[in-house]
């Protein structure tokens, strides 16, 4: 009995051996393309890799990062890149994640796409900036009944260098039948406080990764993302300010204000923060504290719902109703708007009423 | 069996690839290899590029799988171990051709390329090699038997692919469509393949 157990399994073992081993062989032998170019951005950048692999991975052999969550499995198609020749026919795979404006731009999944010759494709330049961290989780707090913070420590690489208002992509991990996903998170700590990063995450009912947040993840555990990423930032001007945001929104301004502090930044800055009731609002203490650490800053929150009883002495109504009262002629200000897509769009009209040039309109949207 | 012992060996391969592919139809009589045709016989031409993948595949796994076993498993006394020995050939062998066919024409890859590891797990190609088990075929008439069963399931494939896209799923009662109107012509088409039934005995 036990010698035809042993002899089975034996049996078996060996012959998976060698089928794999034949595999791995024929492998090596049959899909071995030699070394391949890749020409990045039209002589932006020019790697040589060893064909037979993934573009994904094969960029990311050498460094360049595209985000990706589900790890080249096809399915999160966050690892879009255009792919101007070499790139092949595509595979069925991809073919459900391109939209007919992609096909026409020649977007590609770079996972699902192999390297089999030279190759010359075109990527944003910021993700060449941008890398993959691994940290821990250092401190999670709540800042309201359905905001959190989370302060990450950088273990590998140990410093990240962003310009404030910035985004990374963090990942969640696998949990109860959910794949790993990849968000974008705004940055909310200063960009000088290099060693770590700090987002602002608002509970998103039944969303795969704010539950992973919320309800998984714990202090000390590891954690990775991947960035910076956006172009959303101060511009360098000396034209006065108005922020605008709502909820999470809070994050790049929160990060911008700091960063204004850290440098000395003397323009004038009003920010109007929106909230249903006072129970939304978070670091107020401390912003309030900006408003005379800075030279010429007003930190205005508007509460929508706030029961008429309360003692909310601040501002009451939407934002588009309120910032007329303190811009009237809005011609010469810069805005930064960071918030749902109805606080975005309700508000930039208010701002073009009230004069605003369109091109100093800046504004990061959460879909 | 009986049958073969007073033909030719030319003549027997012959019986044998056509038993094999209409009265002894793998997918219209033994409803094997389901799940693939429930997926890919929406249209005529996927379903006759599935049906080459599996006439290759069929013919070839049923011959490895026929020397694996006369040389390798029965020798050795563990036939027993049958089944689980000729999934792992055939999902390297499907590996390998996959390689292959990638190297040497990409056209043909993409075509083919996602057929191929739905074979993997096609239970018509395993049945073809155990059910070859059952007679004591030689090595050319385990290749007729192969390629007949293979045969058998890609006309039948084909067939059903072809009716689907005659039939207007947006008129059937919601519940029908798909599988269930797919379900329904198998079956129907598996009672016209009884007519064969008895023809040659294999």
């Amino acid at each position: 009995m036990l010698v035809s157990i042993f002899s089975a399994a034996a049996f078996l073992a060996i012959l998976t051996l060698i089928l794999a081993a034949a595999l791995l062989f024929a492998e090596h032998r049959i899909l071995n393309y030699g070394p391949c170019t890749l020409d990045i951005n039209d002589g932006g950048k020019t790697l040589v890799v060893t064909g037979g692999s993934s573009l994904l991975s094969s960029l990311a052999e050498k460094d360049v990062f595209i985000p990706s969550a589900c790890g080249g499995r096809g399915s999160c198609a966050y690892c879009k890149v255009r792919v101007l020749e070499g790139g092949g026919v595509i595979g069925p795979v991809e073919e459900s994640y391109l939209s007919p404006e992609d096909l026409k731009n020649q977007v590609r999944l770079s996972c699902q796409v192999k390297v089999r010759q030279d190759i010359r494709l075109a990527i944003p330049e910021e993700l060449f900036l941008a890398k993959r961290f691994r940290g821990f989780l250092e401190r999670k707090r709540m800042l309201t009944y359905d905001i959190v913070e989370l302060r990450i420590v950088l273990r590998e690489p140990q410093r990240i260098e962003f310009a404030a208002g910035q985004y990374i992509q963090l990942e969640s991990e696998e949990y109860a039948g959910h794949d790993a996903v990849m968000r974008a998170y705004s940055i909310s700590s200063p960009p000088s406080d290099d060693g770590h990063v700090e987002v602002i995450i608002r509970k998103i009912p039944e969303g795969i990764c704010t539950t992973w947040v919320f309800d998984h993840l714990q202090e000390g555990r590891e954690i990775f993302f991947s960035g910076p990423y956006g172009d959303f930032q101060l511009t360098e001007t000396k034209a006065p300010a108005v922020f605008i945001a709502g909820g999470s929104g809070m994050a790049p301004i929160w990060s911008i204000l700091r960063e204004m502090l850290q440098r000395g930044d003397k323009r004038q800055a009003m920010y109007f923060f929106s909230g249903r009731t006072k129970d939304d609002l978070f670091f107020t203490e401390e912003l309030f504290a900006l408003e005379k650490e800075l030279p010429d800053f007003r930190y205005i929150p508007c509460l929508t719902r706030e029961p008429e009883d309360s003692d909310w002495k601040g501002e009451r109504g939407r934002i588009p109703k309120v910032l007329p009262r303190f811009i009237a002629d809005a011609a010469g200000f810069e805005a930064y708007l960071c918030g749902s897509t109805s606080l975005i769009d309700a508000c930039v009209a208010a701002l073009k009423q009230a004069g605003i040039n369109e091109s100093n309109i800046f504004y990061d949207k959460f879909e | 069996m009986e049958t073969f012992a007073d033909l030719t060996s030319l003549g027997s391969v012959v019986l044998i690839f056509i038993s094999a592919a209409f009265t002894d139809n793998i997918l219209l009589t033994r409803f094997l290899g389901m799940c693939s045709v429930l997926g890919v016989s929406k249209k005529v031409d996927p379903s006759m590029g599935l049906g080459a993948a599996v006439i290759f595949v069929t013919t070839c796994t049923a011959g490895l799988n026929h020397l694996v076993h006369a040389y390798l498993l029965a020798p050795l006394g563990l036939e027993y171990l049958r089944l689980i020995t000729f999934i792992v050939v055939i999902a390297a062998f499907v590996q390998f051709v996959e390689m292959v066919v990638e190297r040497v024409s990409e056209g043909l890859y993409n075509a083919l390329g996602i057929f191929l590891p739905l074979i993997t797990v096609n239970c018509a190609i395993l049945g073809v090699s155990l059910f070859m088990l059952g007679t004591p075929y030689s090595l050319l008439q385990t290749l007729a038997y192969g390629a007949g069963a293979g045969t058998g399931w890609a006309f039948a494939i084909t067939v059903i692919g072809g009716i689907r896209e005659k039939v207007n799923e947006q008129a059937l009662p919601r519940g029908l469509a798909g599988p269930g109107i797919t379900l329904i012509i198998i079956g129907i088409m598996s009672l016209a393949f009884v007519g064969f039934s008895g023809m040659i005995r294999v």
